[in-house]
């Protein structure tokens, strides 16, 4: 104890302390956070009626009990309204984890989803009841069997124009201001995809059935999937980061490696005593 | 200065022990070691010409649509085998340097960089002579139209240049005017306000980059398009309207809170899209230029000067969206004589 | 087994009689064997360091890069005429491109080894720029630009303004939606320049952006104007490199006056061309396993297409950053628009850095009153003021380089742009500060341990308890040869002011700019710790001697660690 306050007027103390409580903080804060429900419920015969006890449960603290939203005395959304968003919305957000949120954050990420498919069906059957909306999108969308080469091109033409500049030629993602980000479309599936073009989830704008038509996204998709599961020709791509992992691996394996084999042939080498 | 220092150099307090004894290397003075030295190299100096031959039978054998780890077998094997070995040869001639090449430390002597004076005197003799019988410095007349020449020389050299473009005649306008329909970027469908959805973003261009001649070849293409693109490009949204400000003069630009703005940045002219629905703000990927799409384009983060230009909607007889005029502001990125132009387009309008 | 007792004449080998004839042939031609005699060629002494290997890395990738560009031509066509596409990769079949984009696609997917080729050329162009700034930085940091090397680090300057343009025409040929980007930046580069930005940029581009000629004109830049100019300097470099001989480090027996090494011919030919194989090898080792520039992925230019992550190649990252990083300053006066937002970072900011890297030797020079020649390195510990400086410099450099990739940056560690977009904006100026001054201090602290352990010598590991109950490490003397690099360099020059005025009480002319020079030799000199005196030397080992009580010798039964810190075995 006594050589603890000694060390009291240490140039380093200050911060030593700083951490220290930002760690006990962190510590508190992890163990005390929001945790969502598990959804133990059963379904019931009715979904819409099963959706809506799913959704007084674990939506409802953030979107309101009628699901017309929550605001801030700020005039924020603390939850937004869900009248209207349509089943699509719904199977989006809860069926890629984004909803429920784990955390007050500036976007929601992606996660494995808190609901089964089973309960994400029945939450969508009862927002869907509230107004009318983008329902979950059918093969004619989804179904990207039988593209001709023509349809990947021009869904790779409409990808480049709406969709590369913030998800990335390959897909792999891009920042937005303020922390926000465009996801990665590697692993998601078409549905999501389409349902994400749809009703235009967080920040995303919508691209509308009338503006870029059912055929267009399914050109879209079919041109992702193409890219995603093409080989990288190349040899390993460095994540689809373009010149700034190049630039790294430049540095790191090229000149690092280079450097090495510098040092080799500068080396004096073994030598001996005798002779 | 140099003085001091010269007799400083005389107080070392460490003397010069002068170059260590030669040491031997293993390979020197042990058979056994100077042996596997040598099999070691000759072995890789083998390898590589099978790697080489591998190269070849690789270039022959394999198709260009294998694969191998995801990657294109063909560039996977030929750079194996290449690189393989060329670092082999590298490696072997460096290792024999390294190992059985003579090791007897050498030591060459310096001298200074300049030439010594005798040198120099002569050299400026042959100078002189040189000067003297050419009448150089007598002969300033000859001298200076001499320079005057040479120095004219540049002038064929510059004008030469002025063809490699046309002289920038001032801000040109984009090909955007009153009445021209607002499409759909790839698909050029006209769009309708009922298409748009409150969040929506439409990446539209002019409809003449899709219009047919009477041949039907396309009105514009080639370099012409890319150029009329690289100004008229458009992003077209829509937001809540009680969530735009528009200001004074603006307020009847948009329909039922769909907005039309140019998707050049005002900074160096990258296209911009990545709108954020909820903020309504509208980021460059370039260089993060931020706009405020609710509040005329005003810019509210990044390198960009001037707000984003916004191009008047309105609906034709057919209720598609029309622009109603060119874009009353310059599009894209600033030049010297933006000022001037920015003024005759506000005096204009 | 040594190869000096069984050294044979070349000219009495079956290979040497064969020769003979052409080889007289030539030197009765071209008197090579006289030019060879004079400059000691064959035999030229090259001091032995890795850190001298460096620059051979640059040399290496330009030969390389020469060979694989020379390949590239055979099927490139620098054209922005349109196209369509009908090559073997299918999702961008029957798209209208340049044939420039067309001819890069067939190069990566129809030319076999193409796509090899054209990696191993990016690699190598990415590494030559690279390799030319570590050489740079080993120069600067050891003081290898010091008389009479000056000229030769203006040809290394231009040599990297040079590089840094070729890589960027390169990047811009293809035509693809990245190098599209990159020129859109270029056009609004020259726009930015002032009063005559415009007439710039449609000279250049040919008529407005993107024209039909830019990828033609930069194509004979990059394959032949650029290309030419480096070869030419490089010579010149190389050329300079033999005739000031190479430098070395100090110690015993390398002196000022002679260099100390292994010859040209066989040792240095053997290594140095065995580095170009190594070169060559491992870029071509890259090129089989490491993707880059997948132009395939962005799809042809397109001004109103984009792809996130838009960047340049890494050494332009730091114009990138700083581009993004700057306030949005633009002003209108004089009836002109100035545009510095992009004017200042962009053109100003990077002619500053080469500028001042040009400039640093003879300002250098200017504050030290040093005008000997140099041909012995310094250690940057002995140099507290030039280390920090170039330490500084590199700060200013990375804190931009972070500025080019932060939305890379916020996406991977989950960070907001806009933060990182400040933390650069306040970091340029705030970092290189504190960097310098820390590395300062650290040289400072080595100086003083160099001084310790020549007077105390180094620290053995051994533990003595003395009678009265306390511990002390046994230091035991370096040897003399180690004692006398640590002191094989430059005493510190005794700082006086300027005088006043001169011999007959009159003011002294040019008095304000020897002021100022005074003032900056004391700022350079500030803190460095001087090697110790022959006094200090002598009283050391008094010292030494009377604290144990007896000599230190250390005899066969001793523990410790050795003087390069090795536990002994025993």
């Amino acid at each position: 104890m006594r050589k603890l306050s000694t060390r009291r007027r240490h140039p380093l103390a200050g911060i030593v302390v700083l951490l220290l409580a930002l760690g006990v903080v962190g510590g508190v804060y992890s163990a005390v956070r929001f945790q969502p429900a598990s959804a133990a419920e059963t379904a019931s015969q009715n979904d819409v009626d099963a959706g809506r006890k799913l959704f007084l449960v674990g939506c409802a603290s953030c979107h309101g009990k009628n699901a017309s939203g929550i605001e801030t005395k700020r005039g924020g959304n603390y939850g937004p309204s869900l009248i209207g968003v349509g089943a699509a919305a719904v199977d989006f957000q809860v069926g890629t984890g984004r909803m429920p949120m784990a955390q007050s954050a500036p976007q929601a990420p992606a996660k494995d989803p808190e609901y089964t498919a089973e309960e994400t069906k029945q939450l969508a059957a009862y927002i869907a009841t509230l107004g009318a909306g983008p329902a979950i999108p059918d093969d004619e969308y989804t179904d990207i069997s039988g593209k001709t080469i023509e349809q990947i091109r021009e869904g790779g033409e409409f990808f480049r124009t709406n969709c590369t500049a913030c998800h990335n030629s390959v897909g792999a993602g891009g920042a937005l201001p303020g922390g926000k980000y465009a996801p990665r479309l590697d692993g998601v599936s078409a549905k999501h995809i389409a349902e994400a073009m749809m009703t235009g989830p967080q920040q995303m704008p919508v691209f509308s059935d009338d503006v870029i038509t059912p055929e267009d996204k399914s050109n879209i998709i079919a041109y992702i999937k193409q890219v995603q599961n093409q080989p990288n020709y190349g040899g390993m791509a460095g994540g689809g980061l373009g010149p700034v992992s190049e630039g790294l691996f430049t540095w790191l394996i090229g000149i690092g490696g280079l450097l090495i084999a510098a040092i080799w042939i500068g080396a004096h080498g073994a030598r001996v005593k005798k002779k | 200065m140099s003085d001091e220092l010269d007799q400083l150099t005389d107080a070392e307090p460490i003397k010069d022990p002068g170059l260590p004894a030669h040491q031997h290397r293993p390979t020197d003075v042990d058979p056994a070691q100077e042996l596997r030295a040598e099999r070691q190299i000759t072995g890789m100096f083998t390898v590589a010409s099978l790697l080489l031959i591998g190269f070849c039978v690789a270039y022959i054998m394999i198709d260009k649509d294998q694969t191998f780890l995801g990657w294109s077998a063909m560039n996977f094997t030929l750079g194996a085998t290449l690189g393989g070995a060329l670092l082999l040869m590298g490696v072997g001639i460096i290792q024999w340097a390294k190992k059985l090449m003579g090791d007897d430390e050498m030591v060459e002597l310096r001298h200074p960089a300049a030439s010594t004076a005798e040198e120099r005197a002569a050299t400026l003799e042959d100078l002189n002579a040189g000067i003297n019988e050419s009448g150089f410095g007598r002969r300033p007349l000859i001298r200076r139209s001499l320079f005057l020449s040479m120095s004219f020389l540049a002038l064929p050299t510059v004008i030469m240049l002025r063809d490699m473009g046309p002289l920038p005649y001032g801000h040109k306008n984009t090909v955007w005017k009153k009445g021209m329909r607002v499409v759909n970027d790839v698909a050029g469908t006209p769009i309708k306000p009922s298409d748009l959805q409150v969040g929506q973003l439409v990446n539209a261009e002019p409809a003449i980059m899709y219009e047919k001649d009477k041949d039907g070849e396309a009105v514009l293409h080639g370099t012409e398009l890319l150029q009329e693109k690289s100004k008229a490009a458009v992003i077209v949204v829509r937001m809540k309207p009680e969530a735009i400000t528009p200001s004074k003069g603006r307020e009847n630009w948009g329909i039922d809170g769909i907005l039309c703005y140019s998707k050049i940045c005002t900074h160096v002219g990258c296209p911009i899209s990545l709108w954020e629905q909820q903020t309504h703000h509208l980021l460059c990927p370039c260089h993060q230029s931020t706009f405020d799409l609710a509040d005329n384009g005003k810019v509210v983060f990044g390198p960009a000067h001037r707000p984003l230009p916004q191009l008047p909607l309105a609906l034709d007889s057919e209720g598609y969206l029309i622009a109603v005029s060119d874009f009353p502001e310059v599009v894209g990125p600033s030049y010297p004589e933006l000022a001037r132009d920015q003024k005759r387009l506000d005096d204009k309008s | 087994m040594s190869t000096v007792d069984e050294r044979t004449n070349i000219e009495d080998t079956e290979f040497g009689k064969k020769a003979a004839g052409p080889v007289g042939w030539l030197d009765d031609r071209l008197g090579l064997a006289g030019a060879s005699k004079r400059s000691h060629l064959l035999r030229k002494v090259f001091p032995e360091h890795w850190s001298f290997m460096l620059g051979e890395i640059a040399l290496w990738s330009f030969v390389v890069l020469l060979l694989t560009g020379t390949f590239l031509t055979f099927w490139f066509q620098p054209s922005m005429a349109e196209t369509t596409y009908n090559g073997s990769y299918t999702p961008l079949n029957g798209l209208e491109m340049s044939h420039a984009y067309a001819s890069t696609l067939d190069i990566s997917f129809d030319v076999r080894g193409g796509l090899l080729i054209r990696q191993i050329h990016h690699w190598a162009a990415a590494l030559f720029v690279a390799a030319m700034i570590v050489h740079m930085l080993r120069v600067m940091f050891t003081g290898a630009y010091r008389k009479p090397r000056e000229i030769n680090w203006l040809i290394g300057i231009s040599l990297m303004v040079l590089g840094l343009v070729e890589g960027f025409a390169g990047y811009s040929l293809p035509d693809d939606l990245l190098s599209g980007t990159g020129l859109r930046f270029v056009d609004g580069l020259l726009r930015s320049i002032p009063i005559v930005g415009s007439y710039l940029e449609y000279f250049i581009f040919g008529g407005e952006f993107p024209g039909d000629v830019i990828i033609p004109r930069l194509y004979m830049v990059h394959i032949l104007l650029i290309p030419a100019l480096l070869l030419a300097l490089i010579g010149a470099h190389m050329i300079l490199l033999v005739y000031h001989k190479h430098t070395q480090w100090g110690g015993p027996g390398r002196t000022e006056k002679n260099v100390v090494g292994y010859p040209m011919l066989p040792v240095y030919a053997a290594k140095a061309g065995g580095f170009f194989f190594v070169v060559f090898g491992f870029t071509a080792l890259m090129g089989a396993v490491l993707q880059i520039n997948p132009i395939w992925a962005y799809g042809p230019y397109n001004p109103s297409e984009v792809t996130a992550g838009s960047q340049p190649d890494w050494y332009m990252g730091f114009v990138e950053g700083a581009v993004r990083i700057m306030p949005n300053w633009e002003s209108t006066f004089f009836n002109y628009t100035w545009s510095w937002n992009v004017f200042f970072p962009a053109a100003v900011l990077p002619g500053l850095f080469l500028g001042v890297g040009a400039a640093w030797p003879f300002i250098e020079q200017w504050i030290t009153g040093d005008k000997r020649e140099h041909h012995l390195l310094e250690r940057p510990r002995n140099a507290p003021f030039r280390t920090a400086f170039i330490v500084a410099a590199m700060t200013a450099y990375g804190v931009l380089w972070i500025g080019g990739g932060n939305d890379i940056i916020a996406t991977k560690f989950h960070l907001s742009l806009n933060a990182i977009t400040w933390f650069c904006r306040i970091g340029l100026f705030v970092l290189p500060v504190v960097t310098f001054m820390i590395t300062k201090r650290i040289c400072i602290g080595l100086q003083r341990a160099d001084a310790n352990r020549i007077l105390h010598g180094y620290e053995t590991g051994v533990i003595e308890r003395s009678p009265d109950g306390g511990f002390t490490e046994r230091h035991a003397p370096l040897p003399v040869g180690s004692q006398y690099s640590l002191t094989n360099h430059d005493r510190l020059p005794v700082l006086e002011a300027p005088p006043e005025t001169d011999h007959n009480g009159v003011a002294a002319p040019h008095s304000r700019m020897a002021k100022l020079r005074a003032k900056a030799r004391e700022i350079y000199y500030d803190g460095s710790v001087d090697k110790p005196t022959v006094e200090d030397v002598h009283h050391a080992e008094e010292h030494l001697r009377d604290h144990d009580g007896h000599p230190v010798e250390l005899g066969d039964e001793f523990q410790g660690v050795s003087e390069s810190g090795v536990p002994r075995v025993h």
